[in-house]
Order: structure tokens, then C-alpha cells, then sequence
């Protein structure tokens, strides 16, 4: 096992992909000459070539849509849209083609595309470039929509993203690049289950992507005052692993779900949903959320922290549910 | 492809329309119904100029551009009616027509949403080193839309093998060319991304055929992106809920004085018994394609989550 980043991570995921299969190619803007807006191509051209590693115009709908037809061709693009936030520039080529293209085929044509993107709030980049709309992707049948939150699903997605036939929509969060973590060299990994990464027997604490550590912060503060959480990382945000957290839920009887989008229509929503459907008389609270409040993501350090899930607002939502509210 | 089989192609895609919108009134066909009527020589001169193995991107008036690509009158008819045997299985209807098989790829109903398809289309047999083209068919409408600048640029900037076809009818659903665009003209929008770009007299099958011709070969030799502009006029309603009060009666009946079949019959000189054997023809393909939709069944309703995922995909079977 080794410790890199999960910058380095993602960069690994792609650069074995690219040396094993030639129908694999990545593009997107500023992914060559400048190394990637946030540094995760780096080096890639320059191993790979500029017909393998394409820096595109800033043009999502195009090079998205070229990825689609890359993959109906017979390759199997990469696509990278610098952040979720330009993604909405693209979103006709992925919910109205991408996603829809083989059941309106009649199931003639599938669409092997992988899109990543950067997602989520923290870094002070205000109202345009903190979007969190994992989950709202999560919304749309014929994708599948998954987020990364360790450096060994960084890593070890990707070559199951790629020899998935459908589209595959990964969400990594910009609060994670920089951080590290034990590299475990197991393999490409399944994206149909969620994933216990702290277990406990009082509270279930559901979360993905960037606010993982966030809840697990949470549970070892909680764990000083004697509050076991289970920590579930729910990893693919569609289709959701119901059975895991739901199994969670039966043990712990009580669930908070922490989630950095807005909380209306938002994944937490969706998660809080099923488990009223499948486990509402194991409940010994209603489930808490801690979501992002719906408002523009403010650019001042001290609002901005106020507007997305913190530390103590997680700790404060579990004892919450303790108390049986 | 020689001047007859050219009537004869024109010929049947109009008759095919013709039934459609029959069959639309009778509410045996349903949703949106675009018919090609009076644009037929664009599709039909572009399509001569291909080969079996290139692609063919359409938008959601493409009855004729499937039939012309070779898919069968009892496959587009049966998908009209929404039945299994249909194209898509009846998923997709009028503007969703699909032909893997044949490479066509449909059947996009967002305007200008096919162009970066076909960008990425001749992307892959470039990469590939294929020696095909990609055909893109839309109308001037989609010039409006940031997707064609956004795939003019990329396709190009990457020299990709793909032709442009704008299907010119001067009005965007009701909207007249003048009205939505401040340059109206159009090979100059094109030629302003370095793209070889001309006009075409779009009533003129021959015409169409010629120009289709030497740009599709321009484009396969290696000489990158070509645009076309073919100049046509749609004779009936944008869609059949449409009570035309954006054109005048009388500018409808002058383009009718052009209407392609008309044009190439008064150029071949057909005698009458052939063009009648040829419309007896066309009228048994048709009719047998409408008795076929009659006849066949429909989709189960139990298969209605099928294909949302690649049967193969571990997702498929998990949502409901």
C-alpha cells in the first residue's frame, strides 16, 4: 500500500487506461499543454500525444457531443468538463442525447462515454464555480452518476467506468485533490454499492464524495462523547445502493444524511425518501439532513463555510436525531 | 446513381409523407408528425453521394433521409405507429428514427443537438483511420444555436470528416430566416471558420447530387470539414399543428412552381406508362408498409425498463 494523493489518484486511473486500450482517449479544456485546470493531467500529453490527450476550445456542448459520437464510433472517450458548473453548458448533450439515446433506439445504440468533473463548494470561489449538482445529475435515467471520495476509488473507478457500455458521470470533489490516503492496489472496483467506512451501532451517517470527511470528522468527535456513528459512503449516487444503507438503518435506527447540495429536490432528499419507504418503523427519529443552504454560494470565507455542511453541523444533526427529533 | 432512381427515391419519399399525414388525421399516427415535403431533392442528392459504410446524422424531419438511407418503409411505418416492429420499437416515434445497422444515426429532435454528435462520429474514424464520412443534416434554424458554431469550430480545428448539410427552408418552425439571423448568409457563417462552404439549388436534385458529390469526396480525400447549403422550401405545415399565418399563401404557391419531382420529370421527360408503373410501385411498397404497422403488435409493457441500461450493465433490472 501507498500513500499519493487523490490528484494523483485520478491521474494514475487515467494514465493505466490510456496505456492499456487504444480505443481510449481524454479531451477537455486545458487538459494538455496546461496540465489541467486542477493539475490532473499533468504530464499525460506529453506520455500520450496530442491525438490521445486533445485540449479542446471551451465549447462543453461540442466536445461533449464529440465524446458521444467518439464512443457510438467505437472508442471510448474520456471527457472532461473542468467543473459541474460549465457541465450546464453541456446539458443537452448528456440528458438529451447521452442519456436517453439507446432507449429511444430501441436499444440499438449505447453510448460508452466516461464524463468526469470537479465538483462542490469550499474554496471560496463564490456563486458560479461551487456547484454541487451530483445528485441533481442523479435525477436522470441512462447515466450512471458516481463520486470518488477516497484515493483508492480515484484510482480504481475509472477502469470500471470505462467497461461500462453506458454513460458514466464521475463527480470529484475540488476538496479532496489535494488530499492523501493509503492507496490500496486491489483492482478496479464495483460502482453498484455503497461503502461502511466507519462502523457503529447508534446513528447512520450517509454521505459521498467531498463531505466523507466531514462525516467522519464528526464521528470521532462524537465517538469522544460515546455516540458510535456508522459512516456509510454511499460512492454511486446512481442507481443508489438502498440495501446498504437501509440494512445500516435497521441496526442503528436512526439516519442522518449529510449532502453539500441544496437540500430541496437534492440526493439527501431522495435518500431520506427510501428509507421512510423501507425502514420507517425501525426509526426511532425522523432522518436528519445537513445540506447545503439554498442559497448562491457566497464568496467570504466565513459565509461561504456558513452555507455548505461543517464539522459541528453534522455533530449538532446526529445528536439531534439522538434526542429523538 | 442514376436521374430515374433519383425520381423514383423522390417519388416514394413523398408518397410515404403523403400516407403519413393521412394516417395522422385518421390518429393512427401520433405526436409530432414533420414531413420533408417539398425539401425532398436535398436529402436525396446528398445520400446518392455516399457509401454503404458512411454516417448519416438527421434531425427530427428524417422520415425521407432513413427511407433514402435504405431503412425499409415497413420499418419507419411500423415506428410511426409505435409498434415493436418498428425502427425503435416504437419507443421513438417520427423524430426518433435509428438504423445501427446502417450507421444512421437518427433522429435528434433538439435543434442542432445532432451537430456534435457528428463532429465526434468522424472523430472516431479518424482516429480510427477509417476512410468514411459523416453526413450532418439540419436546418438553418440550428445556426442559431450555439452547438453548430460550437461543432463548426471543433470539426474544423481537428480537420474531421464530416459534411455540413443545411437544409435552407427559410423559416425556423415560423420564424423567417431574416427575422433570427442577422447574417443570412449562411456558407459565409461557415466560411468564417476556414470551411470550404457553398449554395446549392436545393429544388434542383441534380444540382444537389453534383455539389453533395464533390464535397463528399473533397471531405473523404482528406480535405477536412465542408459545409453545404442547400436552398429548398418545406411545401406543407412545419407539423401538423400549425395554421401557417408566419408565410403567404402566394409565396407557398410560387416554390410550388419548383417542386423537385416536378423539375426532374419535365427534365427526363418520363413517358406516362412508366411513371405510372413506377407510382404502382411506390403505392404497393407503401401500402404494404401501412398493413405491416397494422399488423403488428405492440411493445410489451413489461419490457418498458428495458434499455434504459445496456442489458449487460449491472444497473439493468435495479430501477424502477
Amino acid at each position: 500500500m501507498t500513500t499519493i494523493s487523490y490528484r494523483e489518484a485520478v491521474r494514475e486511473g487515467i494514465r493505466a487506461a490510456l496505456a492499456q486500450d487504444d480505443r481510449v482517449f481524454i479531451m477537455g479544456e486545458d487538459i494538455g499543454e496546461y496540465g489541467g485546470c486542477y493539475a490532473v493531467t499533468m504530464g499525460l500529453l506529453e506520455e500520450f500525444g496530442p491525438e490521445r490527450v486533445r485540449d479542446t476550445p471551451l465549447s462543453e456542448s461540442a466536445f461533449v457531443g464529440a465524446g458521444i459520437g467518439a464512443a457510438l464510433g467505437g472508442m471510448l472517450p474520456i471527457v472532461e468538463i473542468m467543473t459541474v458548473n460549465f457541465s450546464l453548458l453541456a446539458l443537452d448533450q448528456i440528458v438529451n442525447t447521452a442519456a436517453a439515446l439507446q432507449h429511444m433506439s430501441g436499444g440499438q445504440f449505447n453510448v460508452p462515454l466516461v464524463i468526469r468533473m470537479t465538483t462542490g463548494a469550499g474554496r471560496q470561489l463564490a456563486a458560479q464555480h461551487s456547484h454541487s449538482f451530483d445528485g441533481w445529475y442523479a435525477h436522470i435515467p441512462g447515466i450512471r452518476v458516481v463520486a470518488p471520495a477516497t484515493v483508492t476509488d480515484a484510482r480504481w473507478m475509472m477502469p470500471t467506468a470505462l467497461a461500462d457500455p453506458d454513460p458514466v458521470l464521475i463527480f470529484e470533489h475540488g476538496g479532496l485533490y489535494n488530499a492523501s490516503g493509503d492507496l490500496e492496489d486491489i483492482g478496479p472496483v464495483d460502482l453498484d454499492h455503497a461503502a461502511v467506512r466507519r462502523e457503529g451501532g447508534d446513528v447512520t451517517l450517509i454521505t459521498y464524495g467531498g463531505t466523507l470527511p466531514t462525516a467522519m470528522s464528526a464521528a470521532d468527535t462524537l465517538a469522544a462523547d460515546g455516540i458510535e456513528a456508522e459512516v456509510i459512503d454511499l460512492r454511486t449516487l446512481r442507481p443508489l445502493d438502498d440495501a446498504t444503507f437501509v440494512d445500516s438503518v435497521r441496526r442503528t435506527h436512526r439516519a442522518v444524511v449529510v449532502d453539500e447540495g441544496w437540500r430541496s429536490g437534492s440526493i439527501s432528499a431522495e435518500v431520506s425518501a427510501r428509507i421512510m419507504e423501507q425502514a420507517f418503523y425501525e426509526l426511532d427519529a425522523p432522518v436528519g439532513r445537513v445540506a447545503g443552504k439554498e442559497v448562491p454560494t457566497p464568496y467570504a470565507r466565513h459565509m461561504e463555510q456558513a452555507a455548505i455542511p461543517g464539522v459541528d453541523d453534522v455533530v449538532a444533526g446526529v445528536r439531534a436525531a439522538m434526542r429523538g427529533e | 446513381m442514376n436521374e430515374r432512381e433519383l425520381l423514383r427515391q423522390m417519388l416514394r419519399v413523398r408518397r410515404f409523407e403523403e400516407r403519413c399525414v393521412e394516417l395522422y388525421t385518421q390518429t393512427k399516427v401520433r405526436g409530432f408528425l414533420h414531413v420533408y415535403i417539398g425539401e425532398e431533392a436535398v436529402a436525396t442528392g446528398v445520400m446518392a453521394a455516399l457509401n454503404d459504410d458512411d454516417s448519416v446524422v438527421a434531425t427530427y424531419r428524417e422520415h425521407g433521409h432513413a427511407l433514402l438511407r435504405g431503412m425499409s418503409a415497413r420499418s419507419v411505418m411500423a415506428e410511426m405507429y409505435g409498434k415493436l416492429t418498428g425502427c425503435s420499437r416504437g419507443r421513438g416515434g417520427s423524430m426518433h428514427l435509428f438504423d445501427k445497422d446502417l450507421n444512421f444515426y437518427g433522429g435528434n429532435a433538439i435543434v442542432g443537438g445532432g451537430l456534435p454528435t457528428a463532429v465526434g462520429l468522424a472523430l472516431a474514424d479518424k482516429m480510427q483511420k477509417r476512410d468514411r464520412v459523416t453526413v450532418c443534416f439540419f436546418g438553418e434554424g440550428a445556426m442559431a444555436e450555439g452547438e453548430f458554431h460550437e461543432s463548426m469550430n471543433l470539426a474544423e480545428l481537428w480537420q474531421l470528416p464530416v459534411l455540413f448539410v443545411c437544409e435552407n427552408n427559410l423559416y425556423a418552425m415560423g420564424t423567417a430566416l431574416r427575422r433570427s439571423e442577422s447574417e443570412t448568409n449562411l456558407p459565409m457563417k461557415a466560411a468564417s471558420y476556414e470551411m470550404p462552404a457553398w449554395s446549392v439549388d436545393g429544388m434542383d436534385v441534380l444540382a444537389v447530387a453534383d455539389s453533395a458529390r464533390r464535397a463528399v469526396d473533397a471531405v473523404r480525400g482528406g480535405g477536412g470539414p465542408h459545409f453545404l447549403e442547400a436552398r429548398t422550401y418545406r411545401f406543407r405545415a412545419h407539423s401538423m399543428f400549425d395554421p401557417e399565418r408566419y408565410r403567404d399563401k402566394a409565396e407557398v404557391e410560387q416554390w410550388r412552381e419548383r417542386d423537385p419531382i416536378d423539375l426532374l420529370l419535365a427534365k427526363l421527360e418520363v413517358p406516362d406508362d412508366e411513371l405510372a408503373a413506377l407510382e404502382e410501385e411506390i403505392r404497393v411498397e407503401v401500402e404494404d408498409a401501412v398493413d405491416f404497422a397494422e399488423n403488428s403488435p405492440d411493445e410489451d409493457v413489461a419490457d418498458l425498463m428495458t434499455f434504459v441500461y445496456s442489458p449487460s450493465s449491472t444497473v439493468a433490472g435495479r430501477l424502477s
